[in-house]
């Protein structure tokens, strides 16, 4: 019967040991940057080379160090967009079509308000592209909670819809008449968020996205109706039991998800492209998902990641202009290490020991 | 009118071909209780690997072989990260999906560069049964693996499933793990073995679009079509056959739609209605099944001894 | 000779020691019990044997050979079979399906050979079963046949049954017991787990009883009475907690709690409950006896709001509240206290947010929570329920009996009119037990109505003031406790008879 067996087992525990706590975030960035440079060495360049212009370089200089911001914006809403949904049991994959709702409702309002003083513009805007996203959210939210239809295939299917909606719109009525590009018309000036500096790209949409960061962090931990979405997310049985409206819950917590992932296309809209175009966001609603689960699904964790992946989204460029590495490393070590961070969530829950 | 219609058809099996094969890699995955959404990725991974390997050396067949490799192997890791760690299945498999998206246009942008034109090479041919044949030359000249597909993959995931022991180790592993746990095999086993299955059933479904149907690979060649084989597992109820079925429905209405649109007709309505119309259909099927949809009871649950 | 040794066997989870140093040994051809309270370490040691868990040390010996079971398929090698509790069975297979899961090592399987075969053994252990039905259909006493013949399909020669009797009724009990015989005759050597002293006494040969994880002494069946086992058992002779006179009997009895003709369908849509009239009065505990599955967990869900009624109505103190809402019920003075307490709470939130869950409203202003006065309620609870635990701590860190103190706090707080208690001492340890008994008469005596539903008879028994049983989805009599035997009330649960 004695067979050969793997000398170490894992061992369950409620807690991790107080020391190895700071260390998680530490050992994941380590074990994420192992993996990718063996990319990096790929391409034949040197990694600590490669790494210094991916995440000293961006930091060096204040127009890179804007753009860190800049780019943090989408994710930093898609990633508060996503932790409502999650924290609330609801698997909302649809962030993405939702920031396209809200980027056509921001496009059409950027015409339509065309000569209304911005300081209503732009609310009105905000409003707009939230009502929009929450409208996008509705149905596959609405065939969760009344036919318990699963919300992962639906939100992921009605992506897809939305991309071809955004096509039809852009080779049909909105295709630019005199270059024949599929971009809508520009928006009007007065529609525009404000620059929060003068002659660099970080725009009033990074202010938003820090209310949204606030407005997490106020309803999750102040609020009743936090305790409701975390009580449901955690276990929905035991919400019903307490007397919870399990259903109105996620339902609202669904919206809110939609309606600030819809508020991320205004931003990228309003703030940066001024037009919609086809590829005006760069899977931020994906990378949602990944900046809500390495955030814990908290809003501080939220804010961390999402500046940091700002940071890796633009060191892949710093990298790609300065050593020709493609720009698509930013995308793989985003990947790579939400992976890496699923595996060590469960080195908290677990020791390795000796089998006696 | 017949010609429309012999093409539909012909078109109809084509198209169907790599969505029932990821669908049926899914159905092995979500009958062993694990929820696969890196199907994206590994068919996308999948595709792009067959079109480099069959670029490089020169050989198609090694292309295919080694997209089907690829997909075992990512099929692999996320049994490590859903069958030894235990994560969540939708945040685990999307992660295989992004990371698989990310590696695929690095490598891509590696090899080829930024063209802008799609590198393509010359791919698989059709085979040609009664080609004299008005009506069914048409429809009988497919490719060897949507004959393959069609014939031999779904029958066969059928019989698996129902008819072997393996396949009784499969179903009972996604029904209630524990009973397996008891009865001396090993869960992981069972569905380490599903998973690497459905991944090289997934990915072959990627491969077939570069290297049978385009003989090329573009950044959009798989757009979606992974979700949707997600959501035609669920319309089939789990069963090869209604899945395959499914996966044909989904076909024809694409099909519908490409020869709408190459036939140049002047529509009401935009033709991304018809691109977007599958998706619409699949979420009202789901909607339709969703009430009496017998999903594997262990499915998304990971097993772990007390 | 021993088939089975097991020396100095521990086992730790954490800081619990489950088995401690215990020595175990099984003659062939014998049925040994395993005696103990719940959480005393019997299913642990028996996990063990089976190859589910791996000891921290000791030594076990199969056939006086030293071996050492890494999984469920050693053990199967070594002729060891088990019958769990939850039945390792998968339900949309059919029987000859389960029978052969895992055993046949050719790749096809052949539906009529393995039905063939498993007829063949059935009739060969007599254990008469279709082996073409899905075990789905199949009734629980059924079940447990499959299971059995599962383990002497795989030649079997040590049985292991963990709480055998615990799902079935008397007259299935009569069966399984004949079967046992039979197989005993045949070689067969059982392991039976049990905490019930009249069947060990019936149907045992040995009995090693086991206590907080030690042996307290392994003795003939036939030398030892009931009472010596229970205090081997316990510790203690009797149980501590049991009611006293009823405090109303001369009162004015106002009905508290009324359910009337309430009908009812479980999750696949089909009838559990019919037509179920009952009354509660104030400062009485009704206890609702019955085998599990026959309703019982139903009954509790739809008093408590959780499950919809689809006929008859239910009243509260006089006041319909058929149809309303978890929260509205709740104001209305009905305290619930859930069946199972990893569903009844949130296990990854804090005591303390549990504690307030199901009064949110109380707690807030203008949608903020109102986190000092959440903090001050909360540590009033802890002290006055004697919890052991702090405010922030995460509940699923809590002992069962803890988790079941902080269920009992937030309902008991509120000094309900009504309580519904199903299943309230489940799997708790006996001073846990205790406390919570102690805790349900004191609110009978404060005057509350009680629905005591729990399929522990003697828990009925000490406490009720009557007792109606339940059997499927029906109540099938309704006794003043005085006249209730266990013998009149085992013929009621097991459906042979009605009294109205």
């Amino acid at each position: 019967m004695e067979a050969k067996r793997f000398p170490y087992q894992l061992v369950k525990t409620d807690t991790p040991p107080i020391w190895m706590r700071p260390l998680i975030p530490v050992l994941i960035l380590l074990i994420t940057f192992l993996i990718t440079a063996g990319l990096i060495l790929s391409t034949r360049a040197n990694p600590f080379q490669a790494y210094y212009y991916f995440l000293i370089s961006p930091l060096s200089s204040q127009v890179s160090f804007l753009e860190v911001l800049v780019k943090s914006t989408p994710l930093m809403l898609t990633g508060v967009a996503v932790t409502f949904a999650f924290a609330t049991g609801y698997y909302n994959i649809g962030a993405e079509g939702q920031l396209y709702a809200g980027a056509i409702a921001a496009a059409w309002l950027g015409i339509v308000l065309a000569g209304v003083p911005a300081a209503i513009a732009i609310p009105l805007m905000i409003i707009g592209g939230f009502l929009a996203g929450m409208a996008w959210a509705l149905i596959p939210a609405l065939l969760k909670v009344r036919l318990a239809v699963d919300e992962v295939v639906t939100t992921l299917l009605m992506n897809s819809i939305m991309a071809y909606i955004v096509s039809a719109i852009l080779n049909g009525p909105w295709r630019d008449p005199t270059s024949g590009w599929p971009q809508s018309p520009e928006i009007a000036e007065n529609t525009m968020f404000f620059k929060l500096i003068p002659r660099s790209r970080l725009h009033f949409g990074f202010i938003v996205a820090l209310v949204g960061i606030a407005v997490l962090w106020f309803i999750l931990t102040q609020t009743s109706f936090g305790l409701k979405m975390r009580a449901v997310g955690l276990g929905k049985p035991a919400a019903q039991f307490a007397g919870i409206n399990v259903g109105r819950t996620t339902l609202i917590a669904a919206l809110i998800s939609g309606g600030i992932a819809g508020i991320a296309g205004v931003s990228e809209v309003a703030g940066i492209q001024f037009h919609l175009i086809g590829d005006l966001s760069a899977g931020y609603g994906y990378t949602g998902v990944i900046i809500a689960t390495l955030g814990s699904l908290n809003a501080i964790g939220v804010f961390v990641a999402s500046l940091f992946f700002g940071l890796i989204d633009t060191g892949a460029q710093t990298v790609s202009r300065a050593m020709g590495v493609p720009v698509y490393l930013g995308e793989v070590t985003q990947a790579v290490m939400l992976l890496v961070a699923l595996g060590m969530y469960l080195l908290q829950r677990y020791r390795i020991v000796r089998r006696a | 009118m017949e010609v429309f219609l012999v093409n539909l058809i012909a078109a109809t099996f084509r198209v169907s071909t790599p969505i029932v094969l990821a669908a049926i890699g899914e159905t092995y995955s979500e009958r062993a209780g694990i929820l696969n959404l890196g199907i994206e990725g590994i068919m996308y991974f999948g595709a792009f690997v067959g079109f480099l390997i069959a670029d490089k050396s020169g050989s198609l067949w090694l292309g295919l072989l080694m997209a089907i490799l690829s997909g075992i192997v990512f099929g692999l890791l996320m049994g490590f990260f859903t069958v030894t760690l235990g994560v969540n299945q939708h945040v685990s498999g999307l992660g295989i999906t992004l990371l698989l998206t990310g590696l695929t246009l690095f490598t891509f942008r590696l090899f080829y560069g930024g063209r802008s034109t799609p590198p393509s090479i010359p791919s698989f041919q059709t085979l040609n049964i009664l080609q004299n044949n008005p009506i069914l030359g048409p429809i009988l000249s497919q490719y060897w693996l949507t004959y393959l597909t069609f014939l031999v993959i779904v029958p066969l995931a059928w019989w698996i499933l129902y008819r072997t022991n393996f396949g009784l180790k499969i179903r009972s592993v996604g029904e209630n793990p524990e009973a397996v746990d008891a009865a001396g095999i090993s869960v992981p086993a069972v569905r380490y073995a599903a998973l690497a299955i459905g991944g090289g059933l997934m990915a072959a479904g990627g491969a077939f679009l570069s290297l049978f149907q385009l003989g090329a690979f573009t950044h959009g060649i798989i757009s979606g079509r992974g979700w949707v084989a997600i959501a035609i597992v669920i319309f089939g109820n789990w069963h090869p056959v209604r899945v395959m079925l499914g996966g044909l429905i989904f076909g024809g209405t694409f099909a519908l739609q490409l020869r709408l649109q190459a036939m140049g007709l002047q529509l009401p309505v935009p033709y991304e209605t018809f691109l977007a119309l599958p998706y619409v259909v699949t979420i009202i099927a789901l909607v339709i099944a969703g009430r009496n949809a017998s999903y594997p009871a262990a499915l998304l649950k990971p097993y772990r001894r007390e | 000779m021993f088939i089975v040794e097991m020396q100095s066997i521990t086992k730790r989870f954490g800081d619990l020691i489950a088995n401690d140093h215990v020595n175990f040994e099984l003659q062939k051809g014998e049925v040994h019990a395993l005696l103990g309270e719940n959480g005393a370490g019997k299913t642990t040691l028996m996990r063990i044997l089976y190859g589910l868990y791996h000891p921290d040390s000791g030594v076990i010996k199969v056939k006086e050979q030293p071996v050492v079971i890494h999984s469920p398929k050693d053990a199967i090698h070594l002729g060891i079979g088990m019958v769990t509790q939850h039945f390792a069975l998968v339900p949309p297979l059919t029987v000859a399906e389960n029978v052969v899961l895992g055993y046949q090592n050719s790749f096809v399987l052949d539906q009529n050979q393995i039905e063939e075969s498993v007829t063949e053994a059935a009739r060969r252990f007599g254990l008469e079963i279709n082996p073409k039905a899905i075990v789905r259909h199949l009734s629980v006493g059924q079940r447990q046949r499959v299971e059995i013949l599962k383990a002497l399909y795989r030649n079997a020669e040590i049985l292991i049954l963990d709480e055998p009797t615990a799902v079935l009724i008397p007259q299935e009990v009569e069966a399984l017991f004949e079967t046992l015989n039979r197989l005993k005759q045949e070689g067969l050597s059982v392991i039976f787990i049990s905490h019930k002293l009249h069947e060990v006494t019936q149907i045992t040969d040995r009995v090693t009883v086991l206590r907080d994880g030690k042996v307290v002494g392994t003795v003939n069946t036939a030398d030892v009475t009931q009472k010596e086992l229970a205090a081997m058992m316990v510790g203690r002779e009797t149980f501590g907690v049991t009611r006293s006179k009823a405090t109303s009997e001369t009162a004015a009895q106002k009905p508290m709690l009324e359910l009337i003709n309430l009908c009812a369908n479980d999750d696949k849509n089909l009838p559990v409950l019919k037509n179920i009239s009952l009354t509660v009065f104030e400062g009485e505990i009704l206890g609702i006896a019955g085998v599990g599955g026959n309703g019982q967990k139903e009954l509790a869900e739809t008093i408590c709001g959780v499950r919809q009624p689809t006929a008859g109505s239910i009243r509260v103190d006089g006041r319909d509240v058929t149809g309303k809402s978890p929260s509205e019920l709740t104001q209305s003075g009905l305290g619930r206290i859930p069946e199972d307490r990893h569903e009844g709470m949130v296990v990854h939130l804090s005591v303390t947010d549990n504690l307030v869950l199901e009064h949110l409203d109380e707690f807030t202003r203008n949608g903020v929570l109102d986190h000092k006065a959440i903090r001050q309620y909360a540590s009033e609870l802890i002290q006055k329920f004697q919890i052991k635990a702090k405010p922030n701590d995460i509940t699923r860190t809590l002992s069962g009996g803890n988790m079941q103190k902080v269920l009992l706090a937030r309902v008991l707080a509120r000094q309900p009119k009504v309580i519904i208690a199903p299943q309230p001492t489940r799997g708790l340890d006996i001073g846990a037990t205790d406390y919570v008994r102690q805790q349900l008469l004191e609110q009978r005596q404060r005057g509350a109505a009680i629905l005591l539903i729990s399929e522990d008879l003697d828990e009925i028994l000490a406490l009720s003031d009557r007792i109606a049983v339940i059997y499927e989805g029906e109540i099938v009599g309704t006794l003043p406790a005085a006249e209730a035997t266990p013998e009149r009330l085992g013929l009621l649960m097991s459906g042979a008879v009605k009294e109205h």
